[in-house]
């Protein structure tokens, strides 16, 4: 009977986890296509997705690979970006820290955006699962969500292969990454926090290394802080 | 880039920084919590560093050698403000994009 319940709630993952395919699967798609188009091949393009596994993180990566940038200007603004999920991460403590550690490290390697709201609603949902059905849920929502994720990529990079280069393609990683950033600007600091990084990436755009990201990074987030405290939101 | 060992550390890196920032708290920390002010500022750091990063590439596009050009900058200011009221990351890239071709093809 606890297998029953194991498996209904992996089913129930894979239900929650069907709809973001509809992001997941263009997102894949567009990152194996530029990859090639920056000069990767498909292997390195498809060993991006596996090994990394966090979207706005690769792309970053991508874009200033195009600039030459300095490679731990590259890694540090990459893991910047990325670095919401350590927040995922304190969040699901209480919720999946009994599990065994292998099982943790399963789930923190599978810990993106879409897992982690889905798990997230689940738990406060259902707080009084066995932790092994709330484990079962995550690898439920995981399964629709992270292989599609590498199999978009490789179709991508395999597209890219047969398009030609020099296609005005220059801007489709800015145009990705201006969508990306409207739907982030839910509250007052986080308007300010992006307007304030923007005025002192277009100000410190001269310095070398192209350190001047790192520092519009910082100042952006500090402004966004303060902002946050002055105005009295938390989001 | 394709082939070279910095590509390869690049990838590595990035796959052990980014384990390490999602097995923080889960497989490290627990139940502890981490102070207020440095929630307070990694809640913004997506925010401040992904315009950070496009903001000089719309003003001085590498295609056109680093000279402001109209139709990028169009395309831009149209995928921020379809982004911005819609909240859909699809329908803004499909906006810049339409744009982007549609101006290209005009100019």
């Amino acid at each position: 009977m606890a297998g029953d319940g194991v498996m209904s709630s992996y089913w129930r993952g894979v239900r929650d986890g069907f709809p973001f395919l509809l992001v997941i699967g263009p997102f894949g798609m567009l990152f194996g296509v530029l990859g090639t188009e920056a000069g990767l091949a498909i292997h390195e393009t498809l060993a991006f997705s596996v090994v990394v596994i966090a979207g706005a993180a690769q792309f970053t990566a991508l874009q200033l690979m195009t600039e030459n940038a300095p490679t731990l200007v590259v890694i540090a603004s990459a893991l910047a970006v990325n670095m919401r999920v350590a927040m995922y991460s304190a969040s699901l403590t209480p919720h999946l820290g009994g599990l065994p550690l292998w099982k943790r490290g399963i789930v923190a390697y599978f810990l993106v955006d879409q897992t982690y709201a889905s798990s997230l609603l689940e738990y406060e949902k259902r707080p009084d699962q066995t932790l092994d059905r709330k484990f079962a849920y995550f690898l439920g929502v995981m399964t629709p969500i992270c292989p599609p994720w590498y199999v978009f990529t490789l179709a991508g990079a395999m597209l890219g292969e047969s398009i030609p280069p020099g296609l005005g393609l220059d801007f489709a990683l800015p145009i990705a990454f201006i969508a990306m950033i409207g739907p982030l600007l839910r509250t007052p600091a986080h308007r300010i926090a992006a307007l304030v990084a923007v005025i002192l990436a277009l100000a410190f755009a001269w310095v070398p290394f192209n350190l001047g990201l790192i520092i519009a990074g910082m100042g952006g987030m500090i402004a966004g802080a303060q902002a946050e405290v002055r105005l009295g939101s938390t989001p | 880039m394709s082939g070279t060992p910095e590509l390869w550390l690049v990838i590595i890196a990035l796959g052990i920084g980014s384990f390490g920032l999602r097995f923080a708290f889960l497989g490290l920390v627990g139940d502890r919590t981490l102070p207020d002010w440095l929630l307070r500022h990694l809640r913004y750091t997506a925010v401040a560093i992904l315009p950070a990063l496009v903001a000089p590439l719309v003003v001085w596009p590498t295609a056109t050698g680093g000279d402001p050009d109209p139709t990028r900058l169009a395309a831009a200011t149209a995928t921020f403000v379809a982004g911005y009221v819609t909240k859909n990351v699809f329908l803004a890239m499909g906006t810049g994009v339409a744009v982007l071709v549609g101006l290209g093809a005009l100019l």
